[in-house]
């Protein structure tokens, strides 16, 4: 199924989720958006359309585990939080992140 | 998540739809909450469905998901089409429960392996030589000395096993009152442990138990017997059961799963060898030979080894032998022996059956390929119904693959469907058939198990059935390009129907053909029933019982008349008389014939004896001199029939005008002497042993037999024949049993059997062969005109507007019909003449089934397309009548 792949822009958006819900575990959908607009000072912003396919790919990748809980309101929502596996692909994702932004500033360095 | 959880998706499809909308719910109104504008949120998420679609790729496994979609869609077609697919679903159940039946059938009797240890290893010992008038002939019965010898002699590389062949006998737990029949087997002591098989109740023979003979009284009882007689008792070890004069006493019960070493019947009582009152005798083959070969043995060398020692013992017996012709002497010592492989055990059954059984399963399997071009031609109809859809299919990316799965999807369905349906079917139809092949005397038991062996051959008729009509429309339907299909409806897609309706007319052409085979041969298999059942029998066998019985302390020839007459005062008896045995009973004894202190015959004459009245009460027509008298005895006189007359006597009348009456000839006996007969009366033609064989030279002789000084010899057995006023024959045999047992005079009635009884025992595979091939030829003749009908109900409807057109421009009905049936005509034609071929091909390979009937005359050809041109009309009238019906203006408007 190829679910192993990653882009460079939706590796990114899974960098983002998994370190947000690294620092703050439980989280559902609309808050980890939240949460990734107001941490980077809303330059970036998850589109809410890609959030829930990448979500779910985590899922099935088994990096994020996911439950149901009853709000307030009688409503139910779906928390995300880290899974073992998770913490390793976020390590591995950052490292990944840092190896290739220093590259690029070299490359605008050089220019 | 595992793949279990995503099938697990696949399967509450609907519930994680669910799910998925409720998440983006709540992510809703999580916006709505922050104070966000519902709408703008809702803008801003996107659609709903796309997400969904989205996420649930990722959740479940794609392909499973399109199947289970496929499943669902493939479910609503069948479901639209409700009649197509009732009627390809019955079709098809009819025609693969036939198969596994067949199937069924076939492996129990025939390809199963015996559950004994090491079955591969198993061989049976024949012979084959030639018979008195040099045709090939094959027997595998042997003398118990000369096996004694070859056992002997393989020693160390194989071990000999000796099994009877089972015989349904007479044998009581109690008094003679309660007389019952029992499948009695005479086995080698070392059997059941050279088999390796273990008791399940006592202990079962050992080579102790076959030591010398007439000192081993014991018997094991089969499990099926030991179930069925005595309800698992576990005291009937200990108890006795008597079998003619020796009683014997139950020592064990055998293995669940062995039921005897012949596949057709099943043995109830295993007595060891050295009971039998032949064990000694050197010139009585009333036993197999089975041999056990050592692993890594070569078989040829063994073989050459044992045919040696058993030539050779044949050489020696025969030594001293006198009145055997020459030939005859060549034929019992001259012969082959063969190791024969008997993985799955050897029975008469097996050979009467064999050939009889495979031309049920190639009708069967003909039937099959009938129903597939059926349902073939029906889902190529449908898919050009579906041409528009496929294309649209197409045009949205779906690839060939794909649709190809779709329309097997549906394929597999109606399989499965009428798989399901057919194993019903095969559930009853195997065990009918074998009671179809019984007869009340001797009926069959096949053991029918349903394993994996039944299981696999489904699941692989199931895949292949599929395969079979499924696979090519698929493959067409799916090449549809959507371009032509789009633009203009189903008439413009090009060359299409062209191709599509040449498919279905070929399929129509195969199933003629295999119709005309299957009906060709069920015509031949008739034709043979019918000779048979109508050859003139030269004796009435209606209302004629037999009373075969037992005087066990021997009795004169004048008490077995007293009984006789005892017998005929009871009320409903017409008449009685006495001979050794029934015509047509199969036994036999026979002996070369001499005239005049001439040499022995090569060809044999057969012999009976028989009471005075014997001919009367059977209403056989003497056609010179006289019945038999009291006064006549064995030896002294003698009836001849016509054939024994044109076989031994004519020969010295050359100018062939002679009277028989008062001629005598001599029966040469083994001792060298001669025993004269003078022919006192010549009797019309009757078969003597089997009703199929050319009429054999009979002479019979008086039952009185005397000796030397003219002494009246005691007989110990014989058969009543009594001729009954009509009623229930049965009824009238229990009672006269009865009164037997009650005068108290030392007879007692072994066997009870009416002489149509056993007439009809010798065309039971003729009655099965006839019965199923009716049926077989009525179901494909019924398939090929439901196929050949809605063909071409299709071909009217796709040219509806053509017709209505040239309706229009003033074609007339005969014109319109030559449109609608013409190509039709040729196919059929084409059809029947492939038939005819197939048909003359086969029929040379069928042909020892049949009886006085030639697979080439006019009529049996003529038969088979008559009745298919009949079929064929039937199914095209009303296509035709349709298009007949055609009303261009409708059509016109409706442009």
């Amino acid at each position: 199924m190829g679910l192993k792949k990653t882009d460079s822009l939706q590796g990114s958006l899974d960098l983002l989720v998994l370190k947000i819900l690294s620092r703050r575990p439980k989280l559902h959908g609309y808050a980890i958006m939240t949460a990734i607009k107001e941490s980077s000072g809303e330059v970036l912003s998850a589109e809410e359309g890609s959030l829930y396919p990448a979500l779910h790919r985590m899922e099935e990748a088994g990096w994020i585990r996911a439950e149901w809980v009853v709000k307030e309101s009688g409503k139910r929502a779906r928390l995300y939080q880290l899974s073992a596996a998770g913490k390793k692909q976020l390590a591995a994702e950052e490292t990944r992140w840092q190896v290739v932004s220093s590259a690029i500033n070299r490359v605008l360095r050089e220019a | 998540m595992s793949l279990w959880t995503r099938v697990q998706d696949v399967l509450r499809g609907d519930r994680l739809n669910r799910e998925l909308d409720e998440e983006f719910e709540s992510h809703i109104d999580e916006a709505v909450a922050q104070g966000r504008d519902a709408d703008e949120a809702r803008r801003a998420f996107g659609s709903a469905l796309r997400q969904r679609e989205a996420s649930r790729a990722v959740r479940v496994a794609g392909w499973l998901d399109g199947l289970r979609a496929d499943v669902i869609f493939g479910w609503r077609q069948l479901k639209r089409n409700r009649v197509t697919s009732a009627a390809a679903v019955l079709s098809l159940a009819l025609a693969m429960g036939a198969c596994v039946s067949a199937f069924r059938l076939i492996d129990a009797l025939l390809l199963r392996p015996l559950p004994v240890m090491h079955p591969e290893r198993l061989y049976g010992l024949a012979r084959h030589g030639f018979d008195s008038r040099n045709a090939p002939n094959s027997w595998d019965g042997w003398a118990y000395p000369d096996f004694a010898l070859m056992r002997a002699a393989a020693k160390g590389d194989a071990e000999l096993i000796a099994t009877s062949y089972t015989d349904r006998l007479d044998l009581t737990y109690a008094t003679d009152e309660e007389m019952e029949k029992g499948y009695v087997q005479y086995v080698s002591g070392w059997m059941f442990d050279s088999l390796g098989l273990k008791p399940s109740l006592g202990r079962l023979f050992t080579e102790a138990d076959d030591r010398s003979p007439g000192a081993h009284p014991h018997a094991v009882l089969s499990y099926d017997y030991w179930v069925r007689r005595f309800g698992r008792d576990q005291k009937v070890i200990g108890r006795t059961l008597r079998l003619g004069d020796q009683i014997f006493e139950i020592v064990g019960v055998g293995p669940e799963s062995f039921t005897g070493t012949e596949p057709g019947t099943v043995t109830e009582i295993f007595l060891p060898t050295m009971m039998h009152r032949w064990v000694t005798r050197p010139d009585a083959d009333w036993h197999r030979a089975l041999a056990i070969v050592r692993p890594g043995v070569a078989i040829e060398p063994l073989r050459a080894k044992l045919q040696a020692v058993s030539s050779n013992f044949d050489a020696e017996r025969l030594k001293g032998a006198k009145g055997l012709s020459r030939h005859a002497y060549d034929s019992f010592v001259n012969y082959r022996l063969s190791f024969d492989a008997a993985a799955s055990g050897i029975s008469v059954m097996q050979e009467d059956y064999r050939r009889a059984l495979t031309w049920i399963g190639v009708l069967v399997g003909l039937v099959l390929l009938i129903a597939c071009a059926n349902v073939a031609n029906l889902m190529t109809a449908q898919s050009a119904a579906r041409a528009r859809e496929m294309a649209l299919r197409v045009s949205i990316g779906a690839g060939r693959a794909r649709l190809v799965q779709m329309v097997m999807v549906e394929s597999a369905l109606l399989a499965l469907g009428a798989a399901a349906l057919g194993s019903v079917l095969a559930w009853q139809a195997a065990p009918l058939v074998v009671r179809l092949i019984g007869t009340p005397d001797n009926p069959a038991r096949l053991i029918l198990p349903a394993d994996w062996r039944v299981l696999g051959f489904g699941v692989a008729l199931v895949v292949g059935v599929m395969l079979l009509f499924g696979l090519l429309p698929a493959l067409r339907a799916s090449a549809v390009k959507p371009a032509d299909a789009l633009k203009g409806g189903a008439l413009a897609s090009g060359n299409d129907p062209l191709a599509r309706r040449r498919m279905m007319h070929g399929m129509i052409a195969a199933q003629v053909a295999f119709c005309f085979l299957v009906v060709f041969v069920a015509g031949l298999f008739v034709a043979t029933f019918n000779r048979l059942s109508h050859k003139p029998l030269g004796f009435d066998a209606s209302g004629l019982l037999l009373l075969e019985s037992l005087a066990p302390q021997g009795k004169s020839p004048a008490a077995w008349a007293q009984m006789g007459e005892t017998l005929r005062a009871v009320p409903g008896v017409a008449g009685v008389a006495e001979s050794g045995w029934p015509l047509m009973s199969t036994g036999a004894w026979n002996g070369s014939i001499a005239l005049n202190g001439g040499p022995p015959s090569v060809d044999w004459g057969y012999f009976l004896t028989v009471s005075p009245g014997w001919f009367e009460t059977m209403k056989m027509r003497m056609i010179a001199g006289r019945e038999f008298r009291a006064s006549d005895a064995f030896p002294g006189a003698a009836v001849v029939n016509e054939t024994f007359v044109r076989m031994f006597l004519a020969g010295a009348h050359p100018n062939g005008n002679f009277d028989p009456v008062g001629m005598t000839f001599e029966k040469p006996e083994g001792d060298g002497t001669r025993t004269r007969f003078q022919v006192v009366g010549v009797v019309a033609d009757a078969p003597y042993r089997y009703v199929r064989e050319a009429t054999l030279p009979v002479a019979f002789m008086p039952y009185r037999g005397v000796d030397a000084k003219g002494v009246e010899q005691a007989q110990y057995g014989g058969t009543f024949l009594v001729r009954a006023t009509g009623g229930d024959l049965l009824a009238l045999g229990a009672e006269l049993r009865r009164k037997m047992a009650q005068t108290g005079a030392g007879f007692r009635v072994s066997n009870v059997q009416t002489q149509q009884g056993l007439l009809d025992a010798q065309t039971v595979r003729e009655r099965m062969l006839a019965m199923l091939g009716v049926f077989f030829a009525g179901v494909a003749l019924l398939l090929a005109g439901l196929g050949l009908y809605g063909v071409l109900n299709y071909s009217v409807l796709q040219r509806r507007r053509e017709i209505g057109i040239r309706v229009a421009v003033g074609a007339r009905g005969a014109s319109i019909a030559r449109l609608v049936a013409g190509s039709v005509f040729t196919m059929v034609t084409v059809g029947v003449l492939a038939g005819v071929g197939l048909g003359l091909g086969s029929a040379r390979y069928i042909e020892a089934l049949f009886y006085q009937v030639k697979a080439s005359d006019a009529g049996m050809l003529m038969l088979p397309s008559a009745v298919i041109l009949a079929v064929v009309v039937a199914a095209t009238v009303p296509a035709v009548m349709r298009a007949l019906r055609v009303d261009p203006a409708e059509i016109l408007r409706a442009e």
